[in-house]
């Protein structure tokens, strides 16, 4: 077809990997983004799912969290950070798009991160204090490895969650994949647009399967866990558990 | 009420699962069930019983042979007009969840397009027959019913159109014993009002003696064993099998052939609450009995009391008797009885009627005599 | 988080409630579109799926699939094919519903149980009539729970929308908004879908509540 050739066009010329507004400038940038929002979220949710998990204690932050987090749109979160950032001379782009990514990935890892503590069998612990291990060493020996799958399901659901709306962040005028389909939109370059699509398409995919292989490794083979209770469900992310 | 029975034939019935050649479920079964009557199938698993019963209301289809209710043959309708006659119960009943009481036992009338009214007066009179008050019971949800409630329940619902015959695939497996023995007299209370054509199936060969006008004892594969009453097979067994089946202690499965009401109650001592201490120990002395039964308002037994227990003077409360053991029904067979007594440790059982007023007492020995007297095979 | 003065022009908000209710009424109306149309696909397809049970894994691979793909990447894909339309906007919004509703239909007719089944079938219920009067019913607390789902997840999705043109509640974040830099109407524009989407959810659980007396009764 004729708009095929156009898109393998547009992608091999020569502009799309020099200059301002490349290719690399915007795949860097959105992985950019994509890894610090990652990492910070991790750093911010890991400890909080942890304790509550642990203690038992807050758990109605960790329900209510991923509750709420299903009924944010993401481009709302974007819109609200947004001119907090102005506000704060934050600036345009990537602030305010990296703060909105952490504020998505939050809720996913705290909240599969706390049932995976607590789905560690209450009895192991039990056996585990018993045994007179202290409370950081059955963090450390039991409950997290046992819990690992969960994690992880919760680790890669906020992955994608934020790779997929870092997207949006073209909307704030950040460096990321979604430039080439506003763009696009904005010259009425359907080969554009559909060239921008296709390499968040292609991204996201990578990511999703890059996590779940990384899940089934972190999984020992003792266990298997790849239900995760995940509440994100846009854009772009499947709910482990759709039911009530 | 109306009551109306069909007769059964199996002409020649087979059912293979697999490619000719295959082994059958059931093999050319042949048997007439008269009308009225309760058969029961029994056999080993795997000796196609259920799939036997199944084929009549064709939720099974037949391979080759003919099977006939009151000389129609069972294909010759529609399979989904045939079921609408025929009750159907099943072991863990199936009842709608999302149905009241009283919709589940209108179900089939309302397929049936019944007018409103006369559905409303069935549901009532059915409830009433199973013995839960209609008032109450009507418009509950099953899910806030008891494992007998709702037994009770699908029996209503099966009977709700009057069916000339009813097929009962264990429908009482999933009970617990006391219960299954209250429900099964239950039934045969219910049979000597009705009379319907009924096709039970039962793995447990003793509920087949208890509750059978004629037993269908089954090997695998469907082969007719013998058919006959579960007197005649426990007088004659017809093979080796049948022999084994039924039981290497056939002479105490002749106790579930009797029936507590066959033998004479004895009256027991009875006092009642309220009664002064002082003059139950009079009667108990003059009588020399050691033990009295205490009763409430209603007749219903609260357990016994013994001599040792009435030092002073003061009244009868309910707590002071000792609760005794499950009580028995006229219709429970001597076996039973026998086993619940000897399983509670008494000499004596309280036998209750359906209202679980005392209507007398029977011993341990009364029983041990049955065994002694009958002839030994 | 308290908006100081400048931040909020309440006035503006005042003034333009007219364009704020039609921004709403678009927003409501492309959502109720999208989950209509993604029930009907997805009803229609778990029926064959209860006839034909080796169907559900690729239906359930081929939604998974779609739902995988970033919003604004699939309304980018489907623009060459067909502009950018509402016709754009509800393909793709329709299907993000489908793997939702497909699951949980099916999961509710999984969930009726056998014997209740076998009860209706032995009592001489016809096959549409087993459909209508007993697995429906029985399958509709999980049905109602995936089309909650669903039409909260829409209703997120909708504002992504107006990006490729369409005027719903995301447009006032986006054109009145974002590219106005005028942060009262993104406020709106982002309060104002979370607020429908919070709607959604309490009126389906009212709606399953509804639905379902049955469910309450437990033996005391």
């Amino acid at each position: 077809m004729e708009f095929l050739a156009d898109v393998i066009a547009w992608f091999t010329a020569p502009e799309q990997w020099a200059g301002r507004d490349s290719i690399p400038i915007h795949l860097g940038g959105h992985l950019a983004l994509s890894l610090l929002a990652l990492v910070g979220g991790l750093l911010v949710a890991l400890p909080i799912g942890i304790a509550i998990g642990h203690t038992g204690r807050g758990s109605f932050l960790a329900i209510g969290l991923s509750n709420v987090g299903r009924a944010i749109p993401s481009l709302a979160i974007l819109g609200i950070v947004f001119p907090i950032s102005l506000r704060l001379n934050l600036g345009f782009g990537f602030a305010p798009t990296l703060i909105a990514l952490i504020a998505l990935a939050i809720p996913p890892i705290v909240t599969n991160t706390y049932a995976a503590i607590r789905e560690v069998d209450r009895d192991l612990v039990e056996a585990g204090r018993g045994m007179g291990m202290g409370e950081l060493h059955l963090l450390a020996r039991v409950e997290l490895p046992v819990g690992a799958g969960l994690v992880m399901a919760g680790i890669r659901t906020a992955a994608v969650q934020v790779v997929a709306t870092a997207s949006l962040g073209a909307v704030i005028s950040a460096d990321c994949l979604g430039f080439f389909v506003l763009k696009g939109i904005a010259t009425q370059d359907d080969a554009q647009v559909f060239a921008g699509a296709l390499m968040i398409a292609a991204l996201s995919m990578v990511v999703e399967l890059s996590f779940a292989a990384l899940q089934r490794l972190v999984v020992s083979p003792g266990l298997r866990s790849d239900r995760g209770l995940t509440a994100f469900t846009e854009p772009g992310r499947v709910p482990r558990d759709a039911l009530p | 009420m109306t009551s109306s029975a069909a007769i059964v034939t199996l002409d020649h019935v087979s059912k293979r699962y697999g490619p000719p050649g295959s082994p059958p479920a059931v093999a050319d079964l042949s048997l007439t069930i008269p009308a009225g009557e309760i058969c029961v199938l029994v056999g080993p698993s795997g000796c196609g019983k259920t799939t036997t019963m199944k084929m009549i209301n064709r939720l099974v289809e037949p391979t080759s042979g003919r099977i006939t209710i009151d000389g129609e043959d069972v294909t010759a309708i529609p399979a989904v007009e045939l079921r609408r006659r025929i009750g159907y119960v099943i072991q863990h009943v199936g009842l709608f969840p999302h149905l009241t009481v009283g919709e589940n036992v209108a179900v089939v009338p309302r397929l049936l397009r019944w007018p409103p009214a006369r559905i409303s007066e069935r549901v009532e009179e059915l409830l009433d027959l199973v013995r839960l008050d209609p008032a109450t019971y009507r418009d509950r949800y099953p899910a806030a019913l008891s494992g007998g409630e709702r037994q009770r329940v699908g029996v209503a619902r099966a009977l709700a159109a009057d069916p000339p015959l009813m097929l009962m695939d264990e429908p009482f497996g999933a009970v617990d014993p006391i219960l299954r023995d209250r429900l099964q007299n239950e039934l045969l209370r219910l049979q000597a009002r009705v009379h319907k054509t009924i096709v039970f199936v039962t793995h447990d060969v003793d509920e087949a003696i208890k509750m059978a006008d004629r037993i269908a004892i089954l090997q695998r594969g469907g082969v007719l064993a013998q058919y006959d009453t579960p007197d005649a097979i426990l007088a004659g067994p017809a093979s080796e099998f049948v022999e084994h089946f039924v039981g290497a202690d056939r002479g105490l499965k002749r106790l579930s052939l009797l029936r507590v009401r066959d033998l004479p109650l004895s009256d027991p001592l009875t006092a009642s609450v309220g009664e002064p201490r002082g003059d139950l120990r009079r009667r108990l002395e003059s009588a020399g009995a050691d033990y009295a039964l205490l009763l409430d308002a209603d007749r219903q037994p609260l357990g016994w009391i013994g001599r040792h227990e009435l030092r002073d003077n003061s009244s009868l409360a309910a707590d002071d008797a000792t609760p005794g053991s499950p009580t028995l029904q006229p219709e429970t067979t001597l076996r039973d009885a026998l086993s619940t007594m000897l399983g509670s440790s008494v000499q004596l059982g309280v036998v209750v009627d359906e209202a679980d007023r005392v209507l007398g007492v029977i011993s341990v020995d009364a029983i041990s005599d049955v065994l002694r007297s009958r002839p030994a095979q | 988080m308290t908006p100081d003065e400048p931040f909020i022009r309440w006035d503006w908000i005042v003034a333009n409630l007219d364009d704020i209710g039609e921004r709403t009424w678009e927003h409501v109306l492309m959502t109720v579109i999208a989950v209509v149309v993604g029930f009907a696909i997805s009803f229609a397809l778990s029926l064959l799926i209860v006839r034909w049970r080796r169907l559900y894994a690729p239906l359930i691979g081929a939604t998974g699939l779609l739902y995988a793909i970033p919003s604004l990447a699939l309304f980018a894909l489907l623009i060459p094919l067909t502009g950018v339309t509402l016709l754009t906007a509800e393909v793709a919004l329709v299907s993000y519903t489908l793997l939702i509703l497909l699951r949980n239909i099916v999961a509710g007719f999984d969930g009726v149980p056998r014997d209740v089944v076998e009860s209706a079938l032995g009592m001489g219920y016809g096959p549409w009539q087993l459909l209508w009067r007993v697995q429906l019913p029985l399958a509709l607390p999980t049905i109602v729970a995936g089309l909650r789902i669903a039409t909260v997840t829409t209703v997120g999705l909708v504002a992504v929308t107006a990006l490729i043109g369409q005027s719903n509640l995301g447009s006032l974040i986006v054109q009145r908004g974002i590219r106005a830099s005028f942060p009262t109407a993104i406020l709106v524009g982002a309060f104002g879908s979370v607020l429908l989407g919070v709607l959604a959810d309490v009126g389906f659980i009212a709606l399953q509540r509804r639905l379902t007396p049955w469910v309450q009764a437990r033996r005391g």
